[in-house]
């Protein structure tokens, strides 16, 4: 009866399926970028290209990752967008050109996302609300706040903040990526990122096993708002100016960064390292269809039609190869 | 009940207790008044139908559950705190009857869940966590499981096996289990069995339900009887027709009725050569009013055909006839429409919508027929929903309840319930007497030949030989999803069942 056992390898693939498309997903939006970029320009994407990618795409590879933690746990939260615009607008008025204001405001307001995080996750943990409505209330909540704070774009943000955060010049910012990418690993490895697992695989089982799923609940909300948090900084440090509306598209986009990144919107599956390349594959293609000269009315349409294809597909080949397995 | 060891002796004081417990979900009293008590070193069994209160009486044991009103003691210390944790922490581990495993998770993941081995920056270091569970699995003679695997690639019996060895590598002081044979194969029992063995003899204390008596009498050493949820006694030794009484509070008639009489009748529904994912060359013939058997090992095809029958699975060859016409069945709807109803084990996922509401659950499958223009006529559905509740003695507080709330044997008959309301003319049974009690059990029995004397037909897949060999007109015994034999009726019973398909094994391999 005894069957022969898998590798290693066929086990990873066939256990992380959504992780492995997004890899070659963003391998593949990389070839087409290179390709298309050659046609119009006669060249490779140099430095500069490289460079403006990444800082572009860092606000959607902090928000998603944010976005991703409470996805796990089978919730979503609509308030990415706000938290950013409220982080945005204090970064604006309150940072100031000197070190003990730069760091200081910076931790206040990672902080402060991860407070506005925490009070989503309270209502949905402990008071038991639906997590689309509570964060949806939220997400008006914070940009109410935010407009009050910020009414008119404007304020300033120190060139040497944004020097650091964003390096226009050299794609520094992949060390955040790749911190990221650390800060996730750790996180699969530890007690709480176990917890959270848990509770996104069944709530009730997680319960039986000791796991305290309402305390997992509330830090997956909070963990989501100090990331929404540090990617307003880094859109303001981007800026060099605060908005306080700019936040507001990365709701949604960043639930594309999570779809994307093949991590499993009824919770309990995926990798947050899927949903970095989710994030870079979504500004790939803004990118690709740039240069293929799409008139830019027609960007949603494509931008859309890609996301189902890409779903489809992922689907799709998922279900081959659990079946060979 | 032979065996009595020395420790069990009656000096021996009591490990764990509850006196005059009490619980209820809604309106239903799951625990009224219980007491009950077991000693350290002995098996002690807790039976009684389903919906008697066994299963939650072990839940407040293991502190899932605080119990209403009543007093637990655990080694004579009064229990205040009612959380898995703390139960964990006095030795107290469960095996509960719906798994708590992490479908998403491996197997290592969840066997050391919450103690995982730590590494490098305290973070949880996985390869040395798989060699540990690998250890653990092999030291209790486990090779069939893979550390690696997800417990959502397992089967069933599989599952059940990380539960239990998840509970027993904790060397529990007093291990509760519930149900922990239903989804098992007879040598996984043996098994089971073996490591309650060894706990008994280290003096532990082991808790346990089922339904299966010879089980029950081989290792229990003492059996406590539920019923309404209270106990009805204790006893080192009792017949089984004796518990049954004090089980049910009534005499049973004879254990299994006899199918009507089969004349002439024409063929409802037939396959030719069906073919699909786990099943060959399937040819076979149902008849109006007949009772069609289909036995054999588990894991041999059974479920798939009757999957492929229901619309629930693909075919890749072959034809199904129905009334004479060949059809194609792409999904359940299609089989509905044909008159075909699956009734399948697992109810929680297959079949009911748990949260909804018992008249819900019952009348799904007949809206159109009881809605005027898409609405729903209320007191027409009511009525219906209510006739079947008081035939069929459906346990629920009322049809507004939702069918989770109901015991597993009465979700069983609600599922049952709603197929007859739709007038299903070809029932297809998948060992619907899992882990169900014997009364329902003879409720079940009693419901197919009201079905079959009714002309409507069933095709019936059991894991239980002895059931087959005494309901069925003819027995197809799978092997390897192909039909390995045929029984037919003089010839039919549970040996001949049996050998034919561990005949046919042997042979192939």
């Amino acid at each position: 009866m005894e069957r022969r056992r898998p590798s290693r390898l066929s086990y990873f693939l066939s256990q992380n399926v959504g992780l492995v498309l997004a890899l070659v997903m963003l391998a593949a939006a990389i070839v087409l970028y290179c390709a298309v970029y050659f046609v119009e320009q006669a060249t490779l994407p140099g430095n500069f290209e490289i460079t403006s990618t990444v800082n572009n795409t860092m606000p959607l590879v902090l928000a998603g990752m944010g976005q991703a933690f409470v996805v796990v746990t089978r919730g979503l939260d609509l308030s990415v967008g706000g938290i950013m615009d409220l982080s945005n607008a204090l970064a604006a008025v309150q940072i100031h050109d000197s070190i003990p204001s730069m760091v200081g405001w910076s931790l206040l307001i990672l902080a402060i996302g991860a407070l506005l995080g925490l009070v989503n996750g309270l209502l949905v943990g402990v008071g038991r609300l639906q997590p689309i409505l509570v964060t949806l209330a939220t997400l008006s909540i914070y940009q109410g706040i935010a407009i009050r704070i910020l009414p008119q774009p404007g304020g300033a943000i120190p060139p040497i903040y944004t020097a650091v955060l964003v390096n226009p010049n050299q794609p520094w910012a992949l060390l955040i990526v790749l911190l990221i990418g650390f800060g996730w690993y750790a996180f699969r490895r530890s007690a709480l990122g176990v917890a959270i697992f848990a509770m996104g695989n069944d709530e009730q089982a997680a319960r039986a096993n000791g796991i305290n799923t309402v305390r997992a609940v509330v830090l997956a909300y909070a963990l989501s708002g100090f990331m929404s948090g540090a990617a307003g900084l880094f859109l303001a440090a981007t800026a060099t100016a605060g908005d306080a509306t700019t936040g507001n598209g990365y709701t949604l986009s960043s639930i594309v960064a999570v779809v994307l990144g093949g991590m499993n919107l009824f919770g309990g599956r995926g990798s947050g390292i899927g949903v970095i390349a989710g994030a870079f594959v979504t500004t790939m293609i803004v990118n690709i269809l740039f240069f293929s000269n799409i008139d830019p009315l027609y960007q949603s349409f494509y931008e859309g039609l890609f996301l189902v294809i890409a779903v489809v597909l992922g689907t799709l080949i998922g279900r081959f190869i659990r079946r060979r397995q | 009940m032979s065996r009595q060891s020395e420790v069990t002796g009656a000096a021996a004081a009591p490990v764990i207790e509850g006196i005059n417990v009490s619980k209820a979900f809604g309106g239903v009293q799951a625990l009224d008044t219980a007491s009950f008590s077991a000693r350290p070193g002995e098996v002690h069994a807790l039976v009684g139908e389903n919906g008697a209160g066994k299963s939650t009486l072990i839940k407040v044991f293991g502190g899932r559950l605080r119990p209403d009103s009543g007093e637990v003691r655990i080694k004579g210390q009064h229990l205040d705190v009612f959380t898995p944790d703390h139960a964990h922490t006095l030795g107290t581990w469960t095996v509960f009857q719906e798994l708590t495993l992490m479908p998403w998770m491996t197997v290592a993941e969840n066997l050391l869940i919450r103690r995982e081995p730590r590494g490098r920056l305290g973070l949880i270091d996985r390869s040395s966590m798989a060699e540990e569970a690998h250890s653990i699995l092999t030291g209790m003679g486990i090779t069939t499981v893979d550390p690696r695997a997800l417990i959502e690639d397992l089967s069933l019996a599989n599952r059940q096996i990380v539960e239990i060895v998840r509970v027993i590598v904790q060397d529990p002081e007093i291990l509760l289990l519930d149900e922990p044979t239903s989804s098992l194969g007879e040598n996984e029992v043996k098994w089971l069995f073996g490591l309650i063995d060894g706990l008994r003899s280290r003096g532990k204390c082991i808790i346990f339900t089922s339904h299966r008596w010879n089980e029950i009498t081989s290792i229990a050493d003492r059996i406590t009887i539920f019923r309404n949820g209270a106990e009805q006694g204790t006893f080192t030794q009792i017949e089984e027709s004796e518990a049954v009484t004090l089980m049910t509070g009534r005499q049973l008639e004879a254990q299994f009725p006899h199918p009507p009489v089969l004349g002439e009748s024409k063929p409802v529904l037939e396959t030719r050569s069906l073919e699909g994912a786990g099943i060959r060359n399937i040819s076979l013939m149902l008849h109006a009013g007949e009772i069609l058997g289909v036995g054999g090992l588990a894991g041999h095809g059974h479920r798939e055909l009757f999957f492929s029958l229901f619309g629930a699975e693909t075919t890749t060859g072959g034809e199904i006839i129905v009334d004479g016409t060949r059809r194609r069945i792409r999904s359940p709807r299609d089989a509905a429409r044909l008159g075909i109803a699956l009734v399948p084990e697992d109810r929680k996922t297959e079949g009911l919508l748990l949260p909804m509401s018992v008249g819900v659950n019952l009348t799904l499958a007949v809206l159109p027929q009881i809605s005027v223009m898409g609405v729903i006529r209320g007191a027409h559905e009511r009525r219906l929903s209510m006739d079947m509740v008081e035939s069929l003695k459906v346990r629920t507080p009322g049809l507004r309840n939702p069918v989770g709330q109901l015991s597993g044997g009465n979700q069983q008959k609600v599922l049952l319930a709603r197929w007859l309301l739709a007038d299903s003319r070809i029932v297809l049974l998948y060992d619907v007497t899992r882990g169900v009690d014997v009364a329902t059990k003879h409720e079940i029995y009693e419901l197919m030949m009201q079905l079959v004397r009714e002309g409507r037909s069933i095709l019936f897949y059991s894991s239980d030989a002895e059931e087959l060999a005494h309901l069925c007109h003819r027995v197809l015994v799978m092997r390897e999803g192909q039909v390995a034999a045929e029984l037919k009726a003089p010839d039919i019973t549970a040996e001949a069942i049996v050998s034919a398909a561990v005949r046919e094994a042997e042979r192939v391999d």
